[in-house]
């Protein structure tokens, strides 16, 4: 265009000089907004952070709304807009998915499906019992001439109450993750915020329409009752489907790694949309379909994509989360506000009482189907952690205007938002350590307390079918044997069913292996080296540099533009490792660096032949000697561990250092004490399997010495797994890491 | 639900009709097939040691007694016991869990007896070799050597768990809540159906 305009100004008589230098806004207005919005909530969280103390006491929500708060009066001071960007439309359509995708994604199901019975029973009957109860009473309320709210009618107070019941997720996760209370307390308040959106969405569906309607028919409530089960189980199974068909999607997908966590979102994204587009409870839809996809799209995808879709899962969430509350701020202050003292204060009262009621009652109620009952404690931090956010925040900006009183509507939740957010979210932290809740215990990541929990639970279903009682754990056995007889078949592309006992063993020893690695300690080596005649020294060194080379070269070997380099989760870490080695020894010499890079591989590959040299003195007749000429083949060609999750966070680590590995890794540093072969004396033979176990990840024969040697080897282990636990944890219990 | 309500019949019958019931018959409850390990389980009914007497070795045949005798370890705790009972219970389910690796009844879980406890564990999770049920084996020993026993010098062999080791590297879970049944739904009337003996 602007050439057609030279070359017209040249046809013509040259008025209008060419300009240099021109600005056209409006073209990049809306994309330029809500970047700017998007960093300028980033750079909020960044400051948060400056001062430690800060988030220790006070949560992120409630510093982000203030920074709104003060964004929001200086914009008004101006007398600014806010941008039009912040529509329910956009909440409902592109915030909240994102959140929600990553509760349901992260949600442990172990604890999960232990609780079902009692998350489904909060969810459902509490948010029906809290919807009521304010309702009514407020309708109570305004009956008292005194307040100035006759014309409120019973069914815009239903309404009403319907939105602030729903407890949301984004603002209780926030708070109570930092808490770390008991981990029945935190799956019964999570799961309860998540699903009682089908809930929240029937009653608001239900009230909305009711509201419109001069006279209410009891054959309205049966309907109203048959559409909750729609919207509920319907969420669900569309969940479900969708899930399945991600799940089966990423089977395919072998050829072509670096889309793959496409799919996840776009999966998720499309159930709940789907959902909405039947006006069923698209919040369940996407929750019940991250939790069918994870576990076998986990399976299928590679290490860097299923890192890749965790990491981008956690910064969507991330960023929604923040906007949702900057912008809670920020319309607080700009929107025209009704304010009735007597209304609100009094909702604010009901919410509070209703909500510890409710608790109490149900509780009351359920615990003698429960397995580990909630005591008075429990009870208490489950009411008080009810706290209103986001979800109740948008709900108020859709009601309809042909309700006479929306803004004192939209008010006072902002109001019960803003009071339950600021107090019972800076209070409930020392209120819980003051009364003194169950916490968790962390410490559980071993082997052994891993098969115990295993043997127990067989235990139990042996002990249930000799008695013929079916419970938890038959269902459970059931739903296995299915899974593994038929779904694993069709969903997963690799389909080796997989104990949890051999998962949690393979990333010890990684864990181990790369600890080794980590230390720069001499001992080992002088040690190990000594056991070896000459000649084999020699042998390992011919075989040593002819693989070097081989590594680094396969690294360099790109296909394409569009492809990402061949993947091998060792050969990943051993370069890693040698990066981090060079840069650690960079002011010494050439030479002594490489030796040094020598010396770590020798570490590991000395395993093998020190397998194969006593391997040899047994029984020749194994397989494990014909293996024993390729060791290091095995090196090069690497298959995919099914993911585990440390690996995804140490690779991410030792790559970005995003995640808090350089605490953990720096308090490993201790020199490793000796590991000699010592005198487990039936035990000379397991070396030798350990290393034919092994075969597809090199790095982790490091580990397999230590069953050999019985303590020095895992002594510092208990001390460590503490110290690492936070970072190889189901990512879900880690404090959110902004 | 008709044929798990007679299946504690069917036992019930057994004990009371003949003068006991053997392994066999435990055996033939077709439920059991699919648990990993059953054959533990069924010798856990046999085991004098879970008889709560001093006893040990094993018994052919057991009597409803016996049988009874053998579920009460699966009691759930009362929420109002003392901190106490609540104790000795949770010794009483580590003990039951104990007995069922020590199957050579020397008090002491060695690594052989181990293994055996985790290839069974294994054996159903499809091709898992016994290699890696080994060393997963050894490293769980390993574990508790070194929670147990930390300063072991490089010589050392450690023996094999004892019960106060088990009891220390299980300290954490909460074992009262899962190694509980709750009867909720048994059927008196069917209980009381056929003659209980004593």
């Amino acid at each position: 265009m602007n050439l057609v305009f030279i070359r017209q100004t040249y046809a013509e008589d040259q008025k209008n000089n060419l300009p240099v230098f021109t600005m056209n806004y409006p073209r990049i207005q809306i994309p330029f907004e809500i970047t700017l919005w998007v960093l300028l909530a980033s750079f909020a969280k960044i400051g948060f952070h400056v001062y430690h103390k800060i988030t220790i006491w006070v949560p992120e929500s409630c510093l982000l709304i203030s920074i709104g708060l003060i964004v929001g009066a200086i914009m008004h001071s101006v007398h600014e807009e806010p941008p039009a960007v912040l529509t329910s439309n956009v909440f409902f359509l592109y915030m909240l998915p994102l959140i929600v995708l990553e509760s349901g994604y992260f949600m442990p199901t172990r604890p999960f499906f232990e609780n079902i019975g009692t998350v489904f029973w909060f969810a459902v009957v509490g948010t029906l019992w809290n919807s009521i109860g304010i309702g009514i009473s407020l309708f109570a309320i305004c009956q008292i001439p005194a307040f100035g709210v006759q014309d409120i009618n019973l069914q815009e107070n239903l309404l009403f109450s319907a939105i602030i019941s729903a407890v949301d997720p984004v603002a209780v996760l926030n708070v109570f993750e930092d808490v770390s209370v008991n981990e029945q307390l935190y799956i019964v308040v999570f799961g309860e915020c998540l699903f009682n959106d089908a809930v929240t969405v029937v009653l608001y569906n239900m009230f909305s329409f009711v509201a419109e309607m001069p006279v209410v028919e009891p054959v309205d409530v049966f309907i109203g009752v048959a559409r909750f089960f729609i919207v509920g189980l319907g969420g669900m199974a569309f969940g479900i489907l969708f899930g399945f068909v991600a799940a089966f999607t990423t089977r395919f997908t072998s050829k072509v790694r670096e889309i793959e966590p496409l799919f996840v979102f776009m999966y998720s994204y499309l159930a709940y949309l789907v959902a909405e587009l039947f006006a069923i409870s698209s919040i369940m839809a996407i929750i019940t379909c991250a939790l069918t996809m994870k576990y076998y799209v986990e399976e299928n995808v590679s290490q860097r994509s299923c890192t890749t879709i965790r990491h981008v899962i956690k910064m969507l969430a991330s960023i929604s989360e923040t906007l949702i509350f900057f912008f809670l701020g920020v319309v607080t202050i700009t929107t025209d506000h009704e304010w009735n003292w007597g209304y609100i204060l009094f909702t604010l009262l009901f919410a509070f009482v209703w909500r510890g009621l409710g608790i109490l009652v149900l509780t009351q109620i359920i615990n003698p189907f429960r397995t580990i009952p909630f005591n008075m404690k429990d009870q208490f931090g489950l009411a008080y952690g009810g706290l209103r956010g986001a979800v109740s925040f948008a709900l108020a900006f859709t009601l309809p205007d042909t309700i006479g009183r929306k803004q004192l509507f939209v008010t006072a939740t902002i109001a019960v938002i803003l009071f339950t957010v600021f107090l019972q979210g800076i209070s409930i932290r020392p209120l819980i350590e003051f009364i003194n809740v169950r916490r968790t215990n962390r410490n559980l990541e071993t082997i052994n307390v891993e098969i115990h929990c295993r043997l127990m639970e067989h235990t139990m279903a042996g002990i249930e079918d000799l008695c013929g009682q079916w419970s938890r754990f038959y269902w459970k056995d059931k739903f296995m044997k299915f899974n593994n007889r038929i779904l694993r078949k069709i969903l997963i592309r690799d389909s080796r069913a997989e104990s949890s006992i051999v998962a949690l063993y393979k990333k010890l020893e990684l864990q181990n292996a790369m600890e080794i690695l980590d230390t720069a300690s001499g001992d080992i080596k002088l040690l190990m080296i000594k056991k070896f005649l000459a000649a084999d020294l020699r042998n390992i060194h011919d075989i040593l540099s002819k693989n070097m080379y081989k590594i680094r070269e396969r690294t360099v070997a790109y296909r394409g533009k569009h492809a990402l380099p061949n993947d091998s989760q060792t050969r990943e870490i051993l370069i890693r490792r040698h990066a981090t080695i060079r840069r650690s020894l960079r002011p010494r010499s050439f030479q002594s660096s490489v030796s040094y890079l020598a010396q770590f591989i020798c570490i590991i590959l000395i395993n093998y032949f020190f397998c194969w040299e006593r391997g040899l003195g047994f029984s020749p007749a194994r397989s494990s000697s014909s293996k024993a000429m390729i060791p290091l083949h095995r090196l090069g060609t690497l298959e995919e561990v099914p993911s585990t999750d440390v690996l995804n966070e140490e690779s991410s680590s030792t790559g970005e250092g995003v995640f808090r590995t350089n605490s953990s890794y720096s308090d490993s540093r201790v020199p490793h004490p000796r590991r000699l072969n010592s005198s487990f004396d039936d035990n000379n033979s397991s070396v030798d399997d350990l290393r034919n176990v092994h075969e597809e990840d090199g790095a982790e024969q490091v580990g397999q010495r230590q069953p050999a040697s019985p303590a020095p080897g895992w002594a510092a282990e208990p001390r460590e797994t503490t110290a690492r636990n936070p970072l190889l944890r189901r990512p879900q219990w880690n404090p959110k890491k902004k | 639900m008709g044929a798990s309500q007679t299946r504690p019949e069917h036992n019930y019958d057994d004990l009371t009709d003949k003068s006991g019931c053997n392994r066999d018959d435990l055996d033939r409850i077709p439920a059991l097939n699919n648990n990993p390990i059953r054959k533990q389980i069924i010798t856990a009914f046999f085991d004098k040691r879970n008889q709560h007497q001093n006893d040990v070795g094993s018994l052919d045949e057991i009597g409803f007694e016996q049988f009874l005798m053998v579920m009460s370890h699966f009691r759930p705790v009362n929420s109002t016991a003392t901190e106490e009972e609540k104790v000795t219970v949770r010794k009483q389910k580590l003990r039951f869990l104990f007995n069922m690796h020590d199957t050579d009844n020397d008090g002491i879980i060695t690594l052989d007896e181990y293994r055996t406890v985790v290839e069974e564990l294994l054996s159903q999770s499809g091709a898992i070799e016994t290699e890696v049920a080994r060393s997963i084996a050894d490293a769980a020993m390993l574990e508790v050597a070194s929670t147990n026993v930390p300063h072991m010098a490089p010589d050392d062999f450690y023996e094999g768990i004892t019960f106060e080791h088990f009891e220390q590297i299980l300290k954490g879970i909460e074992m009262e809540s899962r190694m509980s049944i709750r009867f909720l739904d048994m059927n008196t009337a069917t209980m009381r159906c056929g003659k209980l003996s004593s």
